[in-house]
């Protein structure tokens, strides 16, 4: 028996855009940067909306955003940072949607590629966080004092700190914006790379003609995926958000 | 000894075989960093789910730290996934 060959795309189709202005330069504009931008023009827009003619009882689109603000205080910030992290909300939200947004893009026509699936993206947003959280704790509660309750855990005794306090310090300044980085970046390439999979084996099929008896099984696939995707999207913006409360939390109040 | 520096330098100098290395070690390692998060997410949602049965009120705090160990449990087995496209694509 003849099997056609199915024609994956070499990796480097899939992730590197070419650009569109200031080619081969640092300052390169390509199709993720413009996904980045419109993710924040959306963001923008949408907030813009739902605020300009304010009702006592939301309609439409005020109600819809009012529900997304409630469910970034309650779930978020109440739930992790307590009263004094109210002040963070707005832009826990901003980040939030826009990484919502930038995850959501993978599975809208036409354009399908999550921005997030680049570390240029993801990097840039964990090292924002990480910052923040630094400097927050530091303006909080003092540079020495900062250190101090984020390395040494209370109630230890003093012999056991010499191996404690090297591995809280990788564990909160290296590994966490790390972490953070490479959780959002790996899932929605994960989740980029499935639905690329499916949907050549999909048109391989599809296009030869041979074996179209089975052709049901990989198109139902890809459709059940892009909802996983849809899913994976949402979790992953939340996932995001609410790490950069705990940690902000942290530095913050010093533990609850 | 000898032969030992031998194969070491025959590898290094050898681009098939750096490369076929590279895609064995690539399946590999996605194998073996999926096995500890696969247990790890199963125990965190089986625990989960005991807490939801023995006190239904606390479902809503219970599912968002459910999630927020699944995230975390899960970044390791993404991290794994990330060192396979590495060495197969770039390696």
């Amino acid at each position: 028996m003849i099997f056609a060959g199915i024609n994956f795309p070499p990796i480097a189709e899939l992730l590197d855009w070419k650009p569109i202005a200031f080619g081969s330069t640092a300052f390169m504009f390509n199709k993720i940067a413009v996904l980045t931008l419109l993710s924040a023009a959306i963001t923008l827009i949408l907030f813009f909306v739902a605020g300009r003619r304010q009702q006592l009882v939301p309609r439409g689109i005020q109600n819809i955003m009012e529900s997304s603000v409630d469910f970034i205080t309650n779930s978020v910030v109440i739930d992790v940072m307590g009263q004094e992290g109210l002040a963070w909300v707005p832009w826990l939200t901003g980040l939030f949607f826009f990484i919502l947004f930038n995850n959501l893009f993978e599975v809208i026509p036409f354009i399908q590629m999550p921005a997030t699936a680049r570390t240029s993206v993801t990097i840039p947003l964990a090292l924002i966080v990480y910052v923040t959280f630094i400097v927050v704790g530091i303006k909080k509660q003092g540079f020495g004092r900062y250190f101090k309750s984020a390395l040494v855990p209370s109630g230890v005794p003093v012999a056991l700190l010499i191996l404690l306090v090297p591995i809280e310090l990788l564990s909160t300044f290296i590994v966490r914006p790390f972490a953070l980085a490479v959780r959002l970046f790996g899932n929605m390439l994960a989740g980029h790379l499935l639905l690329v999979t499916f949907a050549v084996i999909s048109e391989a099929l599809f296009v030869r003609g041979i074996g179209l008896i089975v052709l049901p099984l990989p198109a139902a696939t890809l459709v059940v995926l892009t909802g996983y995707e849809i899913f994976v999207g949402f979790l992953q913006a939340f996932i995001f958000t609410i790490l950069t409360a705990v940690y902000l939390g942290e530095s913050l109040g010093g533990g609850h | 000894m000898h032969s030992m520096m031998a194969t070491i330098i025959a590898v290094a100098a050898n681009v098939n075989l750096r490369k076929g290395l590279a895609e064995l070690g690539s399946g590999l390692a996605y194998g073996l960093a999926a096995l500890g998060p696969g247990i790890g997410i199963g125990i965190i949602f089986g625990q989960a789910i005991s807490a939801i049965a023995r006190q239904p009120e606390t479902a809503g705090p219970v599912r968002s730290l459910a999630f927020l160990g699944f995230a975390l449990a899960e970044a390791l087995a993404l991290i794994g996934f990330v060192v396979f496209v590495l060495l197969k694509y770039t390696g």
